[in-house]
């Protein structure tokens, strides 16, 4: 019975540190706690490219995470790019003005959407749509601008 | 005591791969006798048993226990069956993990709800009565051969079973020690009714306990009877066996072809 | 099937050549169909007695202690070294793009989706699973399962059910502790050695590692091998030949098996998953 009492301890102690182990993975490691659903509302844009623009991406607004890309399709109307996103009900007085572009964290970085906050006494609300967009720098289109304006300027 | 028939065995017949084990045997084990099945090495006592507990399969045949036939019950029933059966395995098969005590505490601890008081005066009575109270603290790691089976003696009467199965209880015990389990075997037959089977070489032993014989051979029962009856019996393979003669009808040999045709066969 | 099987055996006549090798590997499928058939039967009859394994907590939490806390040191300790090694590749690499503080993220990701799940599921076999088999392999050579059945008591419910949960609970257990090393070994190196910034190193990994995607999946694997795991042990010490050499190639097969479809079934679960 010592024998039993002494495994019993041990198991305890192992189930403890497992569960220690799921905690620091949960907080200290992964985005659990963002992961938590907050209160949000739901908005959109439509862009004529989103570039390497992902799901789940961040929604920033003066380098602050306010939400985060939920989906990105095709609208069948327009035929660019909707992108949804889901924006903290903290940051419910947006005006809806404001614009959206698509940006990228350094030279190499992921891809995010800022949002620039416009005048209008109007706030974005759930199903809103930005009227002004920006899309992303595609490489190849800004190395081919580049190419038209200098045989521009040598003729 | 009435001449019930406890166990029944009906034209049994089992394989081992190629090998008929039993061939069509049919016994009958009266209730509340001891039962002695003997036979050379290798003819399938231990078989016949693990058949009787339900372990292993016939091939054809049935064999009813109380009524009931062992290998038509359903896993639930069987078990219920197996708690009025002891069962000493010829290599004692104690549990490694746990000490003496705690081997014959062990079915007391499954199966009953006794307070833990009760459960060690009974462990304690059952291994006075094979004279390894004082063993109580060992590992089956430190038992010797004999020792061992008598823990596993003690662990099978536990319950109390209503029928007990002795796979060779006494190889490997000392002269003394073997009176001592001969007269525990008929103590217990006689004082709790018990039903028990006994499968040993010790044909002495045995027959002073026995009231019933039964001599198994190449897959047949080659004589049965009263202790009496088998000892006046004629058989020359019952004579040869009971007796210990070298030279007999009963095989010594594991089923072979003889020398010359196997050695034309590896030609081929 | 069986009959085919026996009439095999009863053939094993050694053919030359080209036909020999055609009926030798007819005559080895040909048994491990049968043995993948022994080995559904017994999962089959092993589900109905899992639910008894919670019912008697003393024999689950031995099993856990044997399967479990036996197994730390060497989990902890790999976890440890290996969240070393990584972090210090990692930065060996991401020094040269200026990202060094990426290291954090890089780390804890592939502890989580691969290498957590992975090597401790290796370990677990090479500690516990091998243990496992010998154990219940021995069990049935010395008859103590017979013994068993013979005082009414299930083995399925007594022994097999306790170990398989045990099994079913300790390693993903294991494998969060493994991570959970892992990760400090790789803060240790970085942060502590090599001078990243901490406060960069847990925030990159805490924007790049996600819950559902990286955590929840990696611990998905590691019940998924978990099963496979207790499973092959269990029926390869069920299914020992009852001597020591059967039981010595049971416990090699319970390692090589589990291996092997540790990876396998990973490369699946990593194709589905992400
Ligand atoms: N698992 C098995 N597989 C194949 N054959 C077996 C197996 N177990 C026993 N046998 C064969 O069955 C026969 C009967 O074995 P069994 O153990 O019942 O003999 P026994 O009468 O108890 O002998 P002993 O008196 O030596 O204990 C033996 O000849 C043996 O070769
Ligand atoms: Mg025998």
């Amino acid at each position: 019975m010592q024998r039993q009492l002494k495994i019993e301890i041990w198991v305890g102690a192992f189930v403890l540190m497992s569960i220690a182990a799921l905690l620091m993975i949960a907080l200290q490691v992964s985005n659990f706690s963002s992961w938590k659903e907050k209160p949000s509302y739901q908005v959109s844009a439509l862009f004529d490219n989103v570039g390497g623009l992902k799901v789940r991406a961040p929604v920033k607004m003066s380098g602050v995470v306010v939400g985060r890309v939920t989906s990105i399709g095709v609208d069948p109307q327009s035929f660019k790019a909707r992108v949804t996103m889901k924006i903290d009900r903290t940051y419910n007085e947006l005006s809806i003005d404001s614009s959206a572009s698509i940006l990228t964290a350094g030279l190499l970085g992921d891809q995010y959407i800022g949002i620039e906050i416009g005048g209008d006494e109007e706030y974005l609300a759930e199903g809103s749509e930005f009227e002004l967009t920006q899309s992303a720098l595609v490489l190849e289109d800004l190395i081919g601008q580049m190419l038209v304006k200098f045989s521009d300027s040598g003729e | 005591m009435s001449d019930q028939t406890l166990i029944e065995i009906k034209d049994l017949t089992f394989l081992r791969g190629e090998r008929k084990i039993f061939d069509g045997i049919s016994l009958k084990i009266p209730k509340g006798k001891v039962t002695a099945i003997m036979g050379p090495s290798g003819t399938g006592k231990t078989t016949l048993l693990k058949l009787i507990a339900g372990q292993l399969k016939p091939d054809s045949g049935e064999i009813w226990v109380e009524g009931e036939n062992v290998h038509k019950l359903a896993r639930k029933k069987l078990y219920g069956l197996r708690r009025k059966m002891g069962m000493l395995f010829q290599s004692g098969a104690l549990l490694t993990d746990l000490n003496v005590f705690d081997n014959v505490a062990f079915p007391l601890r499954e199966h009953t709800k006794l307070p833990e008081e009760i459960i060690n005066s009974l462990v304690d009575m059952k291994l006075q009565a094979v004279g390894l109270r004082g063993a109580k603290n060992l590992m089956p790691s430190q038992l010797s051969g004999g020792m061992s089976r008598r823990v596993a003696l003690a662990r099978g009467i536990a319950l109390d079973p209503e029928m007990i199965f002795y796979d060779e209880p006494f190889v490997g015990q000392d002269p003394i020690t073997m009176g001592v389990l001969v007269e525990l075997i008929s103590k217990l037959n006689h004082s709790l009714g018990l039903t028990s089977v006994v499968v040993s070489h010790d044909v002495n032993e045995v027959l002073s306990i026995a009231d019933y014989v039964c001599v198994i051979s190449e897959g047949k029962i080659i004589a049965e009877g009263s202790k009496e009856e088998i000892l006046q019996g004629e058989s020359e393979y019952v004579n040869q066996f009971v007796k210990g003669l070298p030279d007999g009808p009963v095989p010594f040999h594991y089923p072979v072809k003889p020398y010359l045709s196997e050695s034309d066969g590896a030609v081929n | 099937m069986g009959l085919l099987i026996k009439t095999m055996q009863k053939r094993s006549i050694k053919l030359n050549g080209l036909i020999g090798l055609l009926q030798k590997t007819g005559h080895n499928s040909l048994q491990i169909l049968a043995s993948v058939g022994r080995g559904a039967m017994f999962i089959m009859s092993l589900l109905p007695a899992l639910p008894y394994s919670f019912w008697r907590f003393d024999l689950l939490v031995k099993q856990i202690y044997v399967a479990g806390v036996l197994s730390l040191p060497i989990i902890l300790t790999a976890g440890l070294f290996v969240g070393m090694v990584m972090s210090l590749q990692g930065y060996n690499v991401l020094v040269d793009y200026n990202s060094e503080e990426a290291v954090g993220s890089m780390t804890a990701l592939s502890l989580l989706r691969e290498l957590g799940p992975v090597i401790s599921a290796l370990l677990f076999a090479g500690r516990a699973g091998s243990a496992l088999t010998a154990e219940i392999g021995l069990m049935r050579s010395t008859e103590q399962i017979s013994a068993l059945e013979m005082m009414a008591i299930d083995p399925l419910k007594h022994i097999y059910a306790p170990r398989f949960s045990a099994g079913l609970i300790t390693l993903p257990l294991l494998t969060l502790l493994f991570i959970a090393l892992g990760i400090i070994g790789g803060y240790m190196v970085a942060v502590g050695w090599l001078g990243v910034d901490e406060g960069a190193f847990w925030s990159q990994m805490n924007s790049h590692v996600d819950w559902r995607e990286d955590v929840v999946n990696g611990i998905i694997k590691s019940v998924a091998f978990a099963i496979l795991i207790s499973m092959i042990a269990l029926f390869q010490g069920f299914n020992a030949i009852p001597t020591s050499e059967g039981v010595s190639n049971a416990t090699t097969k319970t390692v090589v098996h589990s291996s092997l479809g540790v990876l396998g079934l990973d490369f699946v679960l990593t194709a589905v998953m992400f």
